[in-house]
């Protein structure tokens, strides 16, 4: 706990932990290798080289910068009189592959590179992580390997094909729920399996340490940008920053780099299924308690025995019982807001955020925009909300269509 | 405090053998079952057993150990009867030392210490706890100081040089070589690569080695005992448990299969 109280922003400390959160709960055989990953990380993340290549590929290959849109028709649908904050999306949902997921995995398969290893393996949930996974991995020639749970696999078809035009393999998982949790466990048995030749390229703010850490850092150019692209539009920093939550990685990438200044406001906001009060979501902040699992110390919804319960999302990117252990810290620090959003309030938003701006969100940041229409309305007109969308909704038409009734 | 562990070694050194270490899941496919093959063990020739906590998410378990915690926890298992199951063990028997193994999140849902005290009252002489390293472990190392309750740890093929001491600094009980880099139940180790390995491991401590993963048969077990003080065997004995009619449950199939695995130790002599 060397962490500095005046800062939110020095976690972690030397052995991976955000006050008690984080660490490196991983089996034996793969600590050797996790010890490796850190100290690649920690000698690229230092090397002006490795940013040089990283930010080459976000320019060219990403798309980045993302823009940041003002959502006129938005603010303007949920003004009330004289009150109505200002909106502004972070366009993520514009990168190439359709979802911030890419920043991290650019970062990561450079750092496999650099590490000798000649091997990656994923897991996903809705399939972003997994195309992007691929799409890095077509880009440098390296066998790829995407575990998917089969529930995910069926719900998430588009996505599915879309990997397998890049050429990777992906293995659909039976054990468990079937879905991102068991596929990380699944990714975890390969990856111990193996540990001579094989890179895991976790898809979020998870895992062993420094997993949760590098992933920040590689998502934290979407906060980067927002700084300078809010100067540039408003001459000062936003209010509220709003983002869903999974993992947390978007949430990371967006958060991070504001974390010590006072007067911006941040809501993370989970996936509340039919309902935090019942027995299906996946809001591990509201719903769940700390626990250990996937290598790390941090908030995870269980039974009184310690048994990890089944998450439940309309989302199979937010469908996990855990989150990263990052967020379990500022959740306890007070210093980021997490909430929850229902599957039918996202439903919702989804539609009204395609109607109304002409874009078709992923039903992960309709989480998000979904709060965001709770409090707009209730906020001053000088109140700037900057919402991460953070990926679009292609993949979803299906999952939507079918809750509509409607067939394609 | 108990030094189970420690005359169980002394006798087979005495013996010239080596030791039978036998996994089980407690509560598979369901309490009493489990119980029953539990009692029978010691007189079916294992020397050790490790009794596994079920845990909704065994990451380093082969999908043998992960169906047969799936069993245990359908038909009501829990950290509870687990340790309700060590109680009842050790009430009729007071040599054969209980290693209980599994993965931490049950554990620390008990409250570390709680677990600690339940388990040292219910006669446990060792914990490995899959997930908790060295850098993780000391809050665990902690919670059973003066039980007479050791951590075991776990060595690998990945161990080194630079590895091995941390490893070292805090173990207690005996060694236990995870033979091959992969989960449990997987491929037979190459003995080959591993014989050095190990030599080198016991030239750097006294404690005793066991080999596990992948030991499947008697032969593998004759192999694996001429390099290690112990063999560890688990899934081909909850293969055989897998199989039970749980309806009239009968332990003496898998009682039968650890009596060849005993027997062709003794004949390794």
């Amino acid at each position: 706990m060397a962490m500095q109280q005046n800062s939110y922003r020095s976690g972690p400390d030397e052995r991976g932990h955000f006050g008690p959160y984080g660490g490196r709960y991983v089996a034996e055989t793969l600590m050797p290798l996790i010890l490796s990953v850190e100290e690649a990380w920690n000698a690229a993340k230092n090397d002006p080289a490795f940013w040089a290549e990283f930010e080459e590929l976000a320019k060219h290959y990403i798309g980045r910068p993302s823009p940041l849109y003002f959502a006129q028709k938005a603010t303007q649908h949920f003004a009330k009189g004289d009150k109505g904050a200002k909106i502004y999306f972070k366009r993520d949902e514009l990168n190439h592959t359709g979802a911030h997921k890419i920043n991290h995995c650019i970062g990561q398969v450079l750092l496999a590179k650099r590490m000798g290893k000649t091997r990656i393996i994923a897991e996903t949930g809705a399939g972003q992580h997994g195309v992007a996974t691929a799409t890095v991995c077509a880009l440098f020639d390296l066998p790829c390997t995407i575990f998917m749970g089969a529930t995910d696999v069926e719900r998430q078809a588009p996505n599915v094909f879309r990997m397998k035009l890049l050429g990777a393999e992906v293995r659909p998982v039976t054990s468990g729920s079937s879905t991102l949790k068991d596929a990380m466990n699944e990714a975890m048995r390969d990856w111990v399996t193996n540990v001579h030749d094989t890179y895991y390229l976790i898809g979020t703010v998870a895992g062993p340490h420094p997993f949760p850490q590098m992933v920040r850092d590689f998502q934290s150019v979407i906060g980067k940008e927002l700084r300078g692209q809010m100067m540039e539009a408003e001459g000062r920093l936003p209010d509220t920053l709003v983002a869903c939550i999974g993992g947390g990685s978007n949430a990371m990438g967006l958060f991070h780099p504001f974390l010590d200044e006072p007067d911006v406001r941040m809501i993370g906001v989970e996936a509340g299924g039919h309902g935090v009060d019942t027995d299906a979501h996946a809001a591990s902040l509201t719903g769940g308690r700390p626990g250990i699992l996937h290598g790390m110390q941090s908030y995870f919804l269980q039974d009184a025995d310690g048994q990890i319960t089944e998450a439940h999302s309309i989302s199979a990117g937010l469908d996990y019982p855990g989150i990263g252990p990052e967020h379990a810290w500022l959740f306890d620090q007070k210093r980021v807001n997490y909430v929850s959003v229902t599957d039918q309030e996202a439903l919702d938003a989804f539609q009204l955020c395609a109607k109304l701006e002409g874009i078709i969100p992923a039903l992960e940041p309709s989480h998000a925009f979904a709060h965001v229409a709770k409090i707009a309305g209730e906020l001053p007109k000088d109140h700037i909300v900057v919402m991460n969308l953070c990926g679009r909704g292609d993949k979803d038409i299906f999952t939507i269509a079918d809750r509509l009734g409607v067939k394609i | 405090m108990t030094k189970r562990i420690e005359t169980v070694f002394e006798s087979v050194k005495v013996q010239g053998r080596a030791a039978l270490v036998t996994f089980i899941m407690a509560n598979d496919p369901d309490f009493e079952s489990s119980l029953e093959v539990l009692k029978g063990l010691p007189g079916a020739g294992a020397d050790i057993i490790e009794l596994g906590m079920p845990f909704s998410d065994p990451v380093a378990d082969g999908a043998v150990i992960q169906l047969a915690g799936q069993r245990a926890l359908k038909s009501g298992g829990s950290m509870k009867r687990t340790l309700a199951m060590a109680e009842a063990f050790r009430k009729e028997n007071d040599t054969t030392p209980l290693i209980l193994m599994g993965y931490a999140n049950p554990l620390y849902a008990y409250g570390l210490e709680a677990f600690a005290r339940d388990a040292a009252k219910a006669g446990i002489d060792g914990l490995i706890v899959v997930d908790l390293p060295p850098e993780e472990d000391h809050e665990l190392q902690k919670a059973v100081q003066g039980l007479g309750i050791s951590v075991i740890r776990l060595v690998t093929p990945t161990t080194d040089e630079a590895r091995l001491p941390k490893l070292l600094n805090g173990a207690g009980g005996f060694l236990y070589y995870v033979s091959i880099a992969g989960v449990t139940g997987a491929a037979r180790a190459d003995l080959g690569k591993i014989t050095p390995h190990i030599s080198w491991i016991k030239g750097q401590t006294d404690l005793p080695v066991a080999i596990g993963f992948g030991i499947k048969t008697a032969d593998d077990a004759q192999e694996m005992a001429a390099i290690g003080d112990a063999v560890v065997v688990g899934s081909s004995i909850v293969q055989k448990i897998a199989q039970m009619d749980v309806s009239a449950p009968d332990a003496s199939p898998v009682l039968g299969y650890v009596d060849g695995l005993a027997a062709a130790l003794k004949r390794s002599l």
